[in-house]
C-alpha cells in the first residue's frame, strides 16, 4: 500500500533532518584509522630509541630512558617531538578525510554542529591537558599517560552526544584503559599503544563500514 | 483508519517543509533563516512563506538579533509546536501500526 510506504518514509525523513541539524555526522572512520597507525609509529619508535620491547619491566624502561641519549637527543625532547608529530599527523588526516566525506556526501564540514561537537571535546581535552602539566611539575611522569587516556575518554564521552554516538563507547574503553594504567603504572606506553593505537584502528574499520 | 487521516491533517503539519522544519526545531533551541534553507534546500520565499503558517498558528516563535550589522532571524519551536509535532508523530506511527 502507497500510503504506507509514504509514511515510512516521512518518519524517516524527519528521523535524518534530527539527526543532521544537531549532530556532526561526517566524521570519518578513516581518520580514526590513520590517527591509530601513526600512534602507532610513534610508539615503535619510542622503542627503537631506547632499545626495548613492549611489556618490558618500567624501571629497566625509565633507566632506559635516563641513560639514552641516542641520536643527540635527551629523552624528555626525543618523547615531546614524537608525540607532537603523532598529534599533528592525526589531527591533519582527520580534517583530510571528514572533509573528503563531508564533500561527497554534500554536507558542509564546519557549521554549527562542528562547533558544538569540537567545544565539548575541547573542554575536558584542556583541563587534562593542565592536569598533566601539573603531574609532570610534581614529578609525578607515571601518572602523566594513563591520566592523557581518562581525560582523553571524558572527552569523547563528552562530545559523542554532538556526534556519532559510538564515539562514547570509545570514550569508555580510553577510561577504562586508563584507569588501569592509574593502577599499574610504568605500563603507560603500552597502553598508550592500545588506547590511541589499537582502538583508534578498530573503531575506524567499524565506523567505516557501518556509515560508508 | 479515516479517523487517523483527519488528525493528521488538523495540525498543519501534514506538509513535508513543514514538518522538517519542525524536526529541525525539535533538536536544536534556535536556528537561523539561512541554516533552515540550506538544510532543507528551499529559496527564500518558500521558506518564508512556510514559516508564516507555523507562525500564525504559533508553533513557532521569532526573534531578529543583529549579527556584526546585519540582521539575522532565527526561530525556536514553542511549547504548543512541540505538542503539534509529537501528536503528529504519535498519529503516524498509529497509521503506521493499523496499515500493516
Amino acid at each position: 500500500m502507497a500510503n504506507h510506504n509514504e509514511h515510512l518514509e516521512t518518519l524517516s525523513e524527519i528521523r535524518s533532518m534530527m539527526e543532521r541539524s544537531s549532530r556532526f555526522i561526517s566524521l570519518s572512520g578513516l581518520s580514526g584509522v590513520a590517527a591509530g597507525s601513526f600512534a602507532l609509529l610513534g610508539a615503535a619508535m619510542v622503542y627503537i630509541y631506547l632499545g626495548l620491547q613492549p611489556f618490558s619491566n618500567y624501571k629497566i624502561f625509565y633507566a632506559e630512558a635516563l641513560r639514552n641519549g641516542k641520536w643527540g637527543i635527551d629523552y624528555v625532547t626525543f618523547f615531546l617531538l614524537d608525540a607532537a608529530l603523532v598529534f599533528v599527523l592525526a589531527v591533519a588526516s582527520g580534517i583530510y578525510f571528514t572533509t573528503r566525506k563531508a564533500k561527497r556526501k554534500g554536507q558542509k564540514v564546519w557549521d554549527q554542529s562542528a562547533l558544538r561537537m569540537l567545544s565539548n571535546l575541547a573542554i575536558p581535552l584542556i583541563v587534562g591537558g593542565i592536569f598533566c602539566l601539573v603531574l609532570y611539575r610534581e614529578r609525578q611522569i607515571l601518572l602523566i599517560a594513563p591520566a592523557t587516556l581518562v581525560f582523553y575518554g571524558l572527552a569523547l564521552v563528552n562530545g559523542s552526544k554532538f556526534t556519532l554516538n559510538d564515539i562514547r563507547y570509545l570514550g569508555l574503553c580510553e577510561i577504562g584503559l586508563g584507569i588501569i594504567g592509574l593502577f599499574f603504572p610504568g605500563y603507560g606506553l603500552e597502553l598508550w599503544a592500545i588506547g590511541f593505537g589499537l582502538l583508534h584502528i578498530a573503531y575506524g574499520l567499524v565506523m567505516y563500514r557501518k556509515y560508508e | 483508519m479515516k479517523h487517523l487521516l483527519e488528525k493528521l491533517e488538523t495540525t498543519k503539519l501534514d506538509n513535508r517543509i513543514r514538518l522538517g522544519i519542525m524536526s529541525i526545531l525539535m533538536v536544536n533551541d534556535w536556528v537561523d533563516f539561512g541554516t533552515f534553507k540550506e538544510m532543507l534546500g528551499l529559496t527564500d520565499g518558500n521558506l518564508a512563506s512556510h514559516m508564516k503558517v507555523l507562525e500564525s498558528e504559533s508553533y513557532v516563535e521569532m526573534r531578529k538579533l543583529f549579527v556584526g550589522r546585519k540582521p539575522q532571524t532565527s526561530y525556536t519551536a514553542t511549547v504548543l509546536g512541540r505538542k503539534a509535532f509529537n501528536d503528529h508523530l504519535a498519529a503516524l506511527e498509529e497509521l503506521l501500526k493499523s496499515g500493516s
